[in-house]
């Protein structure tokens, strides 16, 4: 079960790092659901190896991606707009507001 | 094989939900002729307030049904007539204000109602699979909400941060939701509590780092430092009704929920406690703090709400059931008088050119005597004063705290309050004693607008002089499982 677990923390943990680090902003909707995937496999895994019968673990994960491809569709609306108005997807440009 | 034969009977815990969710497909579908789109407003508020009846007349019965996945107790009942009563609320701010800004499409009256379809389902649950499921679909419509202006450079920042911080925190709770179960072998969270110290025997790592994780998640959505950076920047971007939606509704959405889960579900985690007092202290005081520096209102009320958020912590470091019922008074009390709030800020920026900053209220006093009164009545509530709603929520939440022995966080909320003081009577202090050059704009009323401000005003007074009816309200309220 172990191995399985290191797996989706380790791609939990790039798209941590992608999330915080990228500065264009189909990257960070790359990175989300990354870690959205790790979750899935912890999921899967601890279905397989704690739960004796049932598939809940499996029915989440089916759920997830229904709700991440959810997600996707309005943040790549909102990219498309943002898109339109600064003819630029960098979030460098997402500094109309401060302090 | 599961038994499909009774599975009609179940439709009547869900009436309310149901109401709101072919409200809002039919005005998707009346929205697409323009003929009939100027009905949509009309559809939205009659589907609204149709829910808020059957809600109403489903509150006292304890049902449960769809195999469990759908528990309407007490708790998860109220919670549906607060959310609705919201709705209701935000569709009334919202009519004029977005004719006036050019925004008005009958779309943003589904988003409300399937938002607030995604509150009631993630309130009236148990297991963790549809709490989440409920939460996402609360989100993804407020996503579109926050970016609602597209024109509008602000309200795309709003959306775009919102987005990528809530998807964000819906990871980090998923995979706490991920190792909960891997420590316990399932998503309920009423299994979880019967099994607790076995679970915790056995597999104690992987449920603590799950239950980490969940905080963290929830931590996101309710605004508690230090997840808070996104708060004020999506407050001040989104379009001011959208703003008032935001700070009531989901809000309390995410402390029903998390009211839940650590007050029942986690609860024999004795670690928690202490956790959530540095947090409380943490929040309010951040949010008390970075408030005092700002020179636009709704941004000044942004960090209000997550100074409100630290308040209601509180209840979660004490814990017990009286805790419950005062972090339940508050959260009533304060979408009360924050919507009220923010219906006059939306009627000052009905006004041509108006940005809500604290500069455009000079002269409001002598403009509108009357929306300046009301204005100064939802400042005293915001800051605590007697006789308001504002003063008697706090006091509960602090004599619980006092009765459960923290003295010392009780006394940190009250200093709190002497801070918030001052940014909040700057309001009035501009709107009543600054000079202006010339006069200014006056505002000019609807009946939508002038309701929505004479029952907020009417229920930040009322129940502060007699609270004892939301108060058996908010009492009769606490969990009872089934």
């Amino acid at each position: 079960m172990i191995p399985y677990l290191a797996l989706a923390a380790i791609l939990f943990s790039i798209g941590l790092f992608g999330v915080m680090t990228r500065r264009n902003t189909i990257g960070i909707l790359m990175s989300l659901e990354l870690m959205f995937n790790a979750v899935n496999i912890n999921f899967v895994t601890f279905n397989k190896y704690v739960v004796s019968d049932g598939l809940v673990g499996q029915i989440f994960a089916i759920f997830i991606v229904v709700i991440a491809a959810a997600e996707a569709v309005v943040g790549l609306a909102i990219v498309l707009l943002i898109y339109r108005n600064w003819k630029g997807i960098d979030t460098d440009h997402f500094t109309v507001m401060k302090w | 094989m599961i038994d499909f034969s009774s599975v009609a009977d179940n439709f009547n815990v869900i009436y309310p939900e149901l109401a709101l969710l072919i409200g809002a497909f039919a005005v998707l579908l009346l929205g697409t002729v323009k003929r009939f789109a100027g009905l949509c407003t009309s559809v939205a508020g009659l589907t609204a307030l149709i829910a808020l009846w059957l809600a109403v007349d489903q509150f006292g019965t304890q049902q449960s049904g769809f195999f469990g996945m759908v528990t309407c107790d007490a708790f998860g009942s109220a919670f549906k007539i607060i959310f609705i009563a919201i709705a209701i609320v935000t569709m009334l701010i919202a009519h004029r204000f977005m004719i006036v800004k050019q925004i008005a499409r009958p779309e943003f009256y589904a988003l409300v109602l399937i938002s607030t379809f995604g509150m009631i389902v993630m309130a009236n649950t148990t297991d963790m699979i549809v709490m989440f499921l409920g939460l996402e679909i609360m989100s993804v419509p407020l996503y579109v909400l926050a970016g609602f202006a597209r024109r509008s450079l602000q309200s795309n920042e709003a959306g775009i941060k919102y987005f990528v911080m809530g998807a964000f925190a819906s990871a980090f709770l998923l995979m706490g939701i991920a190792f909960v179960f891997g420590a316990s072998a399932t998503t309920d969270l009423r299994r979880i509590v019967a099994d607790f110290s076995y679970i915790i025997y056995h597999s104690g790592l992987y449920m603590y780092v799950g239950i980490a994780l969940i905080l963290v998640g929830f931590g996101f959505k309710i605004g508690m430092v230090p997840f808070h950076a996104w708060v004020p920047d999506v407050y001040q971007g989104a379009p001011t009704p959208v703003t008032a939606f935001f700070s009531a509704g989901p809000k309390a959405a995410g402390f029903a929920v998390l009211l839940r889960l650590f007050m029942f579900g986690f609860e024999g985690v004795a670690e928690l406690s202490s956790i959530f007092w540095v947090l409380a202290v943490l929040t309010m005081t951040a949010g008390n703090v970075l408030a005092l520096l700002q020179d636009n209102i709704k941004r000044m009320l942004a960090y209000s709400s997550i100074a409100h958020a630290g308040y209601i912590l509180i209840a979660f470091a004490v814990g017990g059931e009286d805790a419950l019922s005062a972090a339940i008074f508050y959260s009533i009390a304060y979408a009360i008088f924050n919507l009220g709030a923010f219906a006059v800020v939306v009627l000052l920026e009905t006004r041509s050119g108006c940005r809500s900053d604290f500069s455009e209220l000079a002269g409001l006093s002598k403009a509108s005597p009357y929306l300046c009164a009301v204005l100064a009545l939802f400042v005293f509530a915001l800051t605590g004063f007697p006789p308001t709603i504002g003063f008697f929520g706090k006091f509960y939440l602090f004599s619980t705290a006092v009765k459960a022995g923290f003295i010392w966080l009780a006394v940190i909320g009250v200093l709190n309050s002497f801070v918030s003081v001052y940014y909040y009577l700057r309001v009035l202090k501009v709107s009543y004693f600054d000079r202006v050059e010339q006069p200014a704009l006056s505002v000019s009323y609807t009946p939508a607008i002038t309701l929505v401000l004479l029952i907020t005003a009417a229920g930040t007074l009322g129940f502060g002089l007699f609270p004892q009816k939301l108060l058996e309200f908010a009492q009769s309220a606490v969990f009872a499982f089934l």
